[in-house]
């Protein structure tokens, strides 16, 4: 059986050949390279330096297991740990009676007399429309009504991202790393050790589906006072677009057009944006003005005022950072 | 209370799911399961404010043909709390995330008590 596969390939190959014509060489080279690389990797001079790198780490490691279970043996004692089990499992079960007893006192599912159903509600749905412009009643109220805490939500994930580079990016000879966290960061395949390069199938397939999501994403960004969506979906589904790119074609394709630099400025300006219109608009609101942004046509793609604006910036808030966070945690920078 | 509770079903599964996660988070020792069961908690948080907001009959609050009465839409305020609960959660899951990963660079484990013992060693 193992003598029959190199036969196989071959003539696979050639078929392949035949059927693809010129573009052949570039192809093939294409194809074998994952193949090839793992042989190329053991004969590079510098790969052999992080190679000896992991092996002390290896050994680092078994030294640390070996100290722990020596530690565990001598101070942990299994009564502890069954203590604790027992006392965590009171806990939970304290906790599910007395909030179940709390469920059972609460109004019927789906009844029209909840408390929560007060004057509140009943003015955004009454008012919202006229006020804000928004078919989408739940996005004029969390973009006009109560806009200063989406203003907060979008920078939690700022901060959010800023604390994870914070955490995770790192300067590739900072000796205050260990060898394996620089072993990630430096070598150029090592966060794709397991997965082929430059997969073809991945990078065909990813060519057809990245344009779909990023204009699935954009609609929903757009159309977010008109159905449901709106920033934080549509930014998710950009994020997940550009994920898609460079998991198929490597972080250096994408730094051609989404470097660390891209991201401060989009992430900067969209903001500041954000920032300012709301500014405006609270001004306007709390003075009494009358604010010079029309709020169109309920239902036509250029109304309801500012909302617009906002839910753009917001997408690509989220876009950055959903696409930093999975860079930062993959290889340890943009 | 028995019917009580089988009535609201939405609410008895979030808070038993919300129990699931807190159990996770105490009873494993991994800290990426503990992130798991932190999540959990989170969407069983969710599952209660989405299940409080829906109202018999009603629709999304999205309006059609003009129509603009109490009586023909759900709440539209537990939507907007869960976008709120479901954009920091993101947040903090990276967080914790980006924290786990620099102990494990640091202790080559993820297990919390063997991540706290040699931690200990090092002070002395």
């Amino acid at each position: 059986m193992k003598r029959e596969r190199p036969d196989v390939l071959i003539r696979l190959r050639e078929e392949l050949r035949a059927f693809l014509g010129g573009e052949q060489d570039a192809l093939e080279e294409r194809m074998t390279e994952g193949q090839v690389r793992p042989a190329a990797r053991e004969a590079a001079a510098p790969d052999i330096e992080y190679r000896l790198m992991m092996e002390n780490e290896a050994l680092e490691a078994k030294r640390i297991a070996a100290r722990l279970h020596e530690h565990n043996r001598r101070e942990v004692s299994r009564a502890g740990r069954i203590v604790y089990c027992a006392l965590c499992v009171m806990v939970c079960l304290m906790m599910i009676t007395l909030l179940l007893y709390t469920m059972a006192n609460l109004p019927a599912f789906g009844s029209a007399d909840h408390p929560i159903n007060n004057e509140v509600s009943a003015r955004y749905i009454e008012k919202g429309l006229q006020e804000t412009g928004a078919v989408n009643i739940v996005t004029g109220m969390i973009l006009d009504y109560r806009a200063f805490d989406t203003l907060g939500e979008s920078s939690v994930l700022f901060t959010a991202a800023m604390v994870v580079m914070l955490l995770l990016r790192m300067d590739a000879d900072s000796q205050a790393y260990s060898p394996l966290a620089r072993y990630v960061r430096r070598s150029q395949h090592a966060d794709t050790f397991y997965e082929p390069h430059q997969d073809m199938i991945m990078q065909k397939t990813a060519k057809v589906l990245v344009p779909i999501v990023l204009l699935l994403g954009i609609y929903v960004v757009l159309n977010g006072h008109l159905s449901p969506g709106g920033g934080f979906s549509g930014g998710a589904i950009m994020g997940a677009a550009l994920m898609i790119y460079v998991t198929a074609y490597g972080f250096d394709s994408i730094r051609r057009f989404f470097t660390y630099k891209t991201y401060q400025r989009i992430v900067l300006v969209a903001l500041l944006t954000y920032a300012f219109s709301k500014c405006y608009s609270f001004y306007t609101g709390a003075n009494g003005i009358h604010s010079v942004i029309p709020l169109g046509t309920p239902g036509a793609i250029l109304s309801s005022g500012l909302i617009l604006v906002l839910n753009i910036c917001v997408g690509f808030i989220v876009t950055c950072t959903m696409y930093a966070f999975y860079a930062v945690f993959r290889k340890g920078e943009l | 209370m028995l019917q009580r509770l089988m009535t609201n079903y939405h609410e008895t599964a979030a808070v038993i799911l919300f129990c699931i996660g807190f159990s996770t988070m105490m009873l494993h020792k991994n800290l990426i399961k503990k992130i798991i069961g932190m999540d959990i908690m989170d969407t069983a948080v969710y599952l209660l404010l989405a299940a409080q907001g829906y109202i018999q009959g009603r629709t999304a609050p999205i309006v059609v043909d003009g129509v603009q009465s109490v009586e023909a839409y759900i709440n539209p305020i537990p939507a907007g709390l869960v976008l709120t609960g479901i954009v920091v959660s993101v947040s903090v899951s990276a967080l914790m995330l980006a924290l786990a990963v620099r102990l494990y660079y640091r202790y080559h484990t993820l297990n919390l008590d063997e991540i706290i013992a040699l931690a200990g060693k090092e002070e002395v």
